[in-house]
């Protein structure tokens, strides 16, 4: 009996041990998720919480945008479902490095805020929630100055669930 | 566990166009369950994209994205065979990670 015992010990033993070799020389890929997952601490939480768009571009960005030619919106005119209303923005104002989306109507201004590093194009698209007919505003920072797109969306169903 | 996150990313040109899409919830806490109480908020806060130890794209997002978010963005400076990481967290804490080869 104290045999057995022992004998299931060491296998143990004798098993972690392989499995503490394996993970620690790499051979073995072992995923710390706490790690991969990305920090949270810079997510504009007041930004996300201002109605109205003038003022959440100030609370975001800390200036006011001016209007652009060079900023394409592109959603459709009548959304059926404002659940899910796809919006592509894409500009051709150089360096930049932010782009937001804002949803005029919405409880809450600010749909989404985009980091843009260098390299990347200043080019996103993504589905948002509409509460009823809106203005969509894009936001670009460019050359470190705020410039904005407008597209109003008539939207038949409300998106927020009402 | 499989992963919330489907991805595709495909380099033409020199630019890496990547699609993706998460399963996830995204409720605005603004919605109420047929019993009249406020389904708790729970959404997707950060989303990054990730090669070679850069984030190419970092999206801040708040409840009035969709249910099961879409991305698509484009960046430079990435090959066919390079490997992409997307991961996510969300207001509760949660998150998700998957990595992805460039097509």
């Amino acid at each position: 009996m104290i045999d057995e015992r022992r004998r299931g010990f060491l296998k143990g033993v004798l098993g972690v041990g392989v499995a503490g070799f394996a993970l620690g020389s790499g051979i073995v890929p072992f995923r710390v998720e706490a790690a991969t997952a990305p920090n949270a601490a810079d997510w504009p939480k007041k930004a996300f919480r201002t109605p109205g768009v003038d003022e959440t571009i100030s609370e975001l960005y800390g200036m006011d945008a001016e209007e652009s030619d060079k900023i394409s919106v592109d959603l459709p005119t009548i959304a059926q479902n404002g659940a899910v209303v796809p919006v592509t923005v894409e500009t051709t104002l150089p360096n930049v490095t932010r782009i937001a989306l804002l949803v005029a109507e919405n409880p809450n201004a600010l749909a989404a805020s985009f980091k843009i590093p260098e390299g990347t194009l200043p080019f996103v698209s993504n589905r948002l929630k509409m509460a009823e007919t809106t203005d969509v505003v894009a936001v670009v920072i460019s050359d470190g100055k705020a410039y904005k797109a407008t597209k109003n969306v008539k939207v038949t169903v409300g998106g927020c669930g009402g | 566990m499989a992963s919330s996150i489907r991805v595709r990313a495909v380099q033409n040109g020199g630019v890496t166009s990547l699609k993706a899409l998460v399963r996830h919830p995204m409720d605005s806490g603004f919605v109420k369950d047929s019993a009249g109480n406020v389904i708790p908020a729970h959404f997707i806060q950060v989303l990054t994209i990730n090669h070679n130890d850069k984030d190419v794209f970092v999206a801040h997002w708040g409840p009035a994205v969709s249910k099961d978010p879409f991305l698509e963005c484009r960046f430079e400076g990435a090959k066919k065979g390079d490997k992409l990481t997307i991961s996510w967290v969300d207001n509760k804490g949660e998150s998700d990670s998957t990595t992805a080869t460039i097509g």
